[in-house]
């Protein structure tokens, strides 16, 4: 691994973010309008409902976690199309940069935007809508690396897929966490959903962080082997969109499609 | 003059930047590239011909690594391209008129990325050497895409000569440029060529710019090297008055040729 390659691919997203107001718009506009939401909406329910659980700090945590998640999958999908966007496909795969390298470089950028919305989420949600992460205490240290391995295989997923069937597949990406999120079980117990979805639950890293939140607020701390499943199912999703990813590459490489990338060539 | 078949490139010359041996591409059952050999020397300008769906970018693409050959091996500066893809690209460059850099960068910034790329020691300097010797001081901190066509050529230029290749590929590099530019640039490479050791393979559909840059010419034509030589000695060997005529014949009646 040469880190200055890595390097190189991450600088551009940096240069990118500082000379485009607009690039901001994805990791600070979005999150900060999701948290807004979700905390009046669970600021009203904690109104209405009856004394118990305490409802406004799962749903805001919920969406703070999911939000977060979001930041990771998107983030390296987004260095990923700026490339795409810029044509520079011919300059970067001729360049002496692996594909290991490249990958790193696009994990570390979404990365960056993850860590900075999450900055900004925590502190308007403690700010604002007083809920502090401290509920959760350490255990919001693996929740949020398993939903930020999560969200970084989902964003290798959807980098594969753009790479196999061209930029126009760019819309079939944003929808994904969408996709996901009832399956996750991001705002009820897995329990809610009927039983063939609940199996498709069971190989969501995600669907076991947002068990284990609901469990904690209840005063019922996840087991140890929950988290150990979440995080082996996270570690298996990460390995298998890197295969993913090499195979779409490879792909590229046989058919030419790397050298004559372009929304109009392949779609 | 060598005839397809009959190509004798010297590609075990050990002085060889880049040495093409039996290359092959094919698409399904099209044959884009067909068993072609030849090699480009140090301090040599080859230029490599056709029209257009010859192959001349499938076979620049395979050179670059972003394409994969069926059969054959390309072999840079000494190492396999296919075994060793980024030590051999390390000592490789390119620019061509479909390939600019990313337009919503600077040309400073774009420098910087690439120099990281291809571990450019003393990045810092050589930037600012390529500033000077393309004359883009102006434009350093000037988002590429703004640029007009000839100053996105020297910066993709300054961009290809980042790394001080050993080998450097050029696509039609002057296409886009009026003949003045076109001139400004030729030089700027001829010039390059001649203080290095850099060996150049150059692609353009400007007969007069080959015979005045290069010292060899392979033409292609469906495929497969149909002729090989002097860009200057060439026409008349084939009874034609200039390279240009030369290369109509090729694009029109390649059999005429083969038959020589």
């Amino acid at each position: 691994m040469h880190f200055g390659r890595v390097y190189a691919v991450l600088l551009r997203i940096l240069y990118l973010m500082r000379g485009s107001v607009t690039r901001l718009v994805s990791p600070i506009v979005w999150p900060v309008l999701d948290i807004v939401l979700w905390g009046f909406i669970s600021r009203y329910i904690s109104q209405v409902s009856q004394p118990g659980f305490n409802f406004a700090t799962a749903f805001l945590g919920a969406a703070l976690l999911w939000e977060f998640f979001n930041r990771a999958a998107y983030g390296a999908t987004m260095a990923f199309f700026e490339d795409v966007w810029s044509r520079n496909f011919l300059n970067l795969f001729s360049s002496p940069i692996t594909i290991v390298e490249y990958l790193t470089g696009l994990v570390l950028a979404g990365s960056l935007t993850a860590v900075i919305a999450s900055i900004i989420m925590i502190a308007l949600t403690a700010l604002v809508f007083g809920l502090s992460l401290g509920v959760m205490g350490l255990l919001a240290v693996p929740f949020m690396l398993i939903l930020y391995g999560f969200g970084i295989a989902l964003g290798i997923v959807g980098i594969s897929i753009v790479l196999r069937f061209g930029p126009t597949a760019e819309w079939f990406i944003w929808p994904m966490p969408m996709v996901l999120a009832p399956f996750a079980a991001v705002f009820y117990p897995v329990a809610t959903l009927p039983k063939w979805m609940q199996y498709i639950s069971a190989t969501l890293p995600a669907s076991y962080v947002f068990e284990g939140m609901r469990g904690l607020l209840a005063g019922h701390p996840p087991e140890a082997s929950t988290l150990l499943i979440g995080g082996g199912i996270d570690i298996l999703d990460i390995i298998l969109a890197c295969w993913l990813f090499h195979r779409m590459y490879i792909r590229a490489v046989q058919t030419g499609l790397i050298a004559r990338y372009s929304a109009e060539s392949i779609s | 003059m060598q005839s397809k078949g009959h190509v004798k490139s010297d590609v075990q010359s050990i002085n060889a930047v880049l040495a093409v041996q039996s290359l092959s591409k094919m698409y399904g059952d099209v044959r884009a590239v067909d068993q072609i050999s030849f090699s480009v020397q140090r301090n040599e300008i080859v230029g490599l011909l056709g029209p257009n769906g010859a192959g001349k970018t499938t076979t620049i693409n395979m050179i670059l690594g972003v394409l994969q050959p069926t059969s054959g091996s390309i072999t840079i500066d000494g190492i396999n391209l296919a075994k060793q893809r980024s030590k051999a690209l390390e000592r490789t460059n390119f620019a061509a008129v479909y390939a600019p850099l990313p337009g919503n960068l600077t040309v400073a910034q774009n420098l910087r990325i690439f120099g990281l790329l291809y571990g450019v020691p003393h990045l810092k300097e050589k930037i600012e050497g390529l500033l000077n010797s393309f004359d883009l001081d102006h434009f350093r901190d000037t988002k590429c895409g703004v640029l007009s066509s000839g100053e996105q050529t020297r910066a993709g230029l300054a961009k290809a000569l980042i790394n001080d290749p050993s080998l450097l590929l050029l696509d039609e590099p002057t296409a886009s440029l009026d003949p003045s530019a076109a001139q400004i640039i030729r030089e700027m490479i001829i010039q390059y060529a001649k203080k290095t050791d850099v060996g150049v393979l150059w692609t353009s559909h400007n007969m007069y710019e080959v015979t005045d840059v290069c010292s060899r010419v392979c033409f292609l034509s469906k495929g497969t090297i149909l002729l090989e030589g002097d860009p200057k000695q060439l026409p008349s060997l084939h009874g034609k008055p200039n390279l240009e005529e030369l290369f109509i014949t090729v694009a029109r009646e390649p059999l005429s040729l083969e038959k020589d």
